[in-house]
């Protein structure tokens, strides 16, 4: 399941409801993304998460399939927030239920890794000098690669 | 054609969304951002490096050969930094 929104969320709510009445489940791993007060040295007052509405729902329903067709996970949820977000505020949250720890790890970390290059997110920051676009990081395309194979449509 | 612009690439060119009618030779991503470039200084600043241009056709990621149409939703945007 994938959401997109501008409002905050519970972990703990969203977790207990993900593998409610599941029993199969016996591992559920979880990434929950902050935002921090600093990028390099610089200090940040907030974001604004822009997306492209439409293609943004499509890359993270492809992405969540690609992760089910990877690992035999029994649920799966992907939340992403939009709009402006001040330093401590989540993010983004990814979790991944399977019978074994291996797969939800692996999964999670799949799917984190594969939605900071694929999914058409933009972060605006406000710092001290005004507000400015955050540039692509090549170490996210690197730990997206190490899950090659690439599907041969999504650029990057 | 409906084209979009996310993040810097929609602050450059000053533009959120618009409808164009590009010449008939242009035929594919790649004629289309050349195209596009001649359109004015915001256009030719946005698209100068298009090393950090990323451009979806009809929400699908796509090259510079694929083919565009007039019916064609077109989103131009900066390599992603979501998550």
């Amino acid at each position: 399941m994938i959401r997109v929104q501008r409002e905050d969320f519970d972990p703990g709510r969203e977790l207990a409801a993900l593998t409610a009445g599941n029993h199969k489940v016996g591992g559920l791993a979880v990434f929950v993304g902050l935002v921090r007060d600093m990028a390099g040295d610089e200090t940040v007052g907030a974001m604004t998460l822009e997306h492209y509405p439409g293609m943004t729902e499509k890359m993270l329903e492809r992405i969540e399939a690609e992760a089910r067709a990877r690992w035999p996970l029994e649920a799966c949820l992907v939340i992403h927030r939009t709009g402006r977000l001040e330093p401590g505020e989540r993010i983004v949250l990814v979790a991944c239920a399977s019978a074994h720890r291996q797969a939800a790890f692996e999964a999670c970390g799949f799917l984190i890794d594969w939605l900071k290059t694929k999914a058409p997110f933009w972060k605006l920051e406000e710092g001290p000098a005004g507000a400015k676009w955050v540039e692509a990081r090549e170490s996210d395309d690197e730990a997206a690669a190490r899950w090659a194979p690439e599907e041969p449509d999504a650029a990057e | 054609m409906k084209l979009l612009y996310f993040a810097w690439l929609r602050a450059k060119t000053g533009v959120a969304v618009e409808e164009v009618t590009p010449p008939g030779e242009v035929a594919t991503v790649g004629d289309l951002l050349a195209w596009l470039k001649g359109r004015g200084p915001g256009y030719a600043e946005a698209l100068a490096d298009l090393q950090v241009v990323r451009v979806a056709v009809n929400q699908e990621y796509a090259e510079p050969n694929h083919p565009v149409g007039p019916d064609d939703e077109v989103a131009l945007f900066p390599p992603v930094t979501g998550g």
